[in-house]
């Protein structure tokens, strides 16, 4: 029984690639396109997402004896209710400009499916460390599709990256395409990387 | 009456709640498997914010707003808890009308028909419609200024998604016959025709009623 066996390992790697909440179990898209138009509000939606993921986790897995089966998803909701007001209370405290950029996405957090998902699935069944292994491993691998995304649509949309303009390529017309700044193609970039992923994972 | 109108018609087209803000989608595309569940389910949608956004709008203007129950306290930040139990509480309803009058549509919808509780479209109503009611009516087509503002914000939201969720299936079901190459089907090419119907709606977004 040690802290990093390698079936703990497995826990926190799986979501990141083969496993991935975005991608393999289409949870939690409507954050995830919502946000990346830049990578700023992704990486710290991401953030938010992973941290409030791996505490709910660990809370409900030490309640997850106490709690009658009837009432669970109630108790869920309130302690996800209570996590995602605490972050959404921070977030306006040190990070005001990105808070707002975020507006009501990060009070979605709430209905964000990975995280009922992940409480239902694993945080019902297994110890507080486990759980906590697994929401920190499904906000990554949550986090990463969000980044990816939000650099492809600010470097072509524009030719920046974390609000620092590129150089060479701010030159160029073609780093300044609107149509990335849309939702239209937030859907359509993970429309391609959903198309990528399965292309290499064949399975 | 103006103001009334142009809400309702911007809150189906231009900020419609899939194409123009993405919330929703979980079910959205999971549902959208053939036009009958798909309508069902829009309409199930569309029910349960015509009931809870004018509730928590009432919630927020006399209760959590600042000077409402006690001078000088803001207890907005209680609105994420609130709002979702009264969500919570009216799926449970929703699901016992349904389950009681179509057991046929109750057993096609399974189990996204609680999963409305976390549907983040009737969330995201009733946290926009938080944001517009600081919005002056006068100036701004989107400003919630009265239940009955926030009463036909919550149907032209619903109609909005009942639209894209049956435009979607739809599509879908026509797309069963098509050859797309083997990683992009299922999942992949849904996202690409969403997001080709989201361009589509873009042209909307001029729109000035």
């Amino acid at each position: 029984m040690s802290l990093f066996s390698s079936a703990n390992k497995e826990v926190l790697t799986g979501p990141l690639n083969l496993n991935n909440p975005v991608v393999t179990q289409v949870l939690g898209i409507c954050s995830a396109l919502a946000v990346t138009s830049q990578l700023e509000p992704a990486i710290v939606m991401g953030l938010s997402v992973t941290v409030i993921t791996a505490f709910a986790n660990v809370i409900i897995s030490l309640l997850r004896n106490t709690v009658p089966n009837r009432i669970r998803i109630i108790v869920q909701l309130v302690v996800v209710a209570t996590l995602v007001t605490i972050v959404s209370q921070v977030l306006k405290a040190f990070a005001y400009d990105v808070s707002v950029q975020l507006s009501v996405y990060v009070g979605l957090i709430i209905t964000n499916c990975i995280l009922m998902g992940r409480l239902e699935a694993f945080a019902m069944m297994n110890g507080p460390w486990e759980s906590f292994l697994d929401g920190v491993g499904s906000g990554l691998g949550y986090a990463w599709i969000l980044v990816a995304v939000g650099f492809v649509r600010e470097l072509l949309g524009s030719a920046s990256l974390l609000g620092y303009e590129i150089p060479f390529l701010s030159d160029c017309a073609f780093f300044h395409n609107g149509m990335m700044t849309m939702p239209a193609m937030a859907l359509i970039i993970l429309g391609c990387v959903i198309w990528a992923h399965r292309a290499i994972n064949k399975e | 009456m103006e103001h009334l109108l142009s809400l309702f018609v911007r809150s189906i087209f231009v900020d419609n709640m899939i194409f123009a803000f993405f919330l929703g989608m979980c079910s959205y595309l999971a549902v959208s498997k053939t036009v009958k569940t798909a309508f069902g389910l829009g309409l199930a949608v569309t029910f349960v914010l015509l009931v809870t956004v004018p509730v928590d709008y009432l919630l927020q203007t006399k209760v959590l707003g600042p000077d409402c129950l006690v001078e000088g306290v803001d207890l907005s930040f209680l609105s994420f808890i609130l709002f979702i139990a009264v969500i919570a509480g009216m799926v449970q309803l929703v699901e016992m009308v349904v389950e009681r009058f179509s057991p046929s549509l109750y057993a096609s919808l399974g189990i996204f028909l609680p999963l409305i509780a976390v549907n983040c479209a009737i969330m995201g109503a009733s946290l926009f419609m938080q944001q517009r009611i600081l919005m002056d009516p006068a100036t701004s087509t989107q400003a919630i200024a009265g239940v009955g503002d926030a009463l036909v914000y919550a149907l032209g939201s619903g109609i909005g998604w009942l639209l894209a969720i049956v435009a979607l299936a739809a599509i879908r079901e026509k797309m069963a016959y098509t050859d797309v190459p083997r990683p992009l089907q299922g999942l992949g090419i849904t996202f690409i025709v969403v997001g080709l119907m989201s361009m589509a709606f873009m042209c909307f977004s001029g729109l000035n009623v």
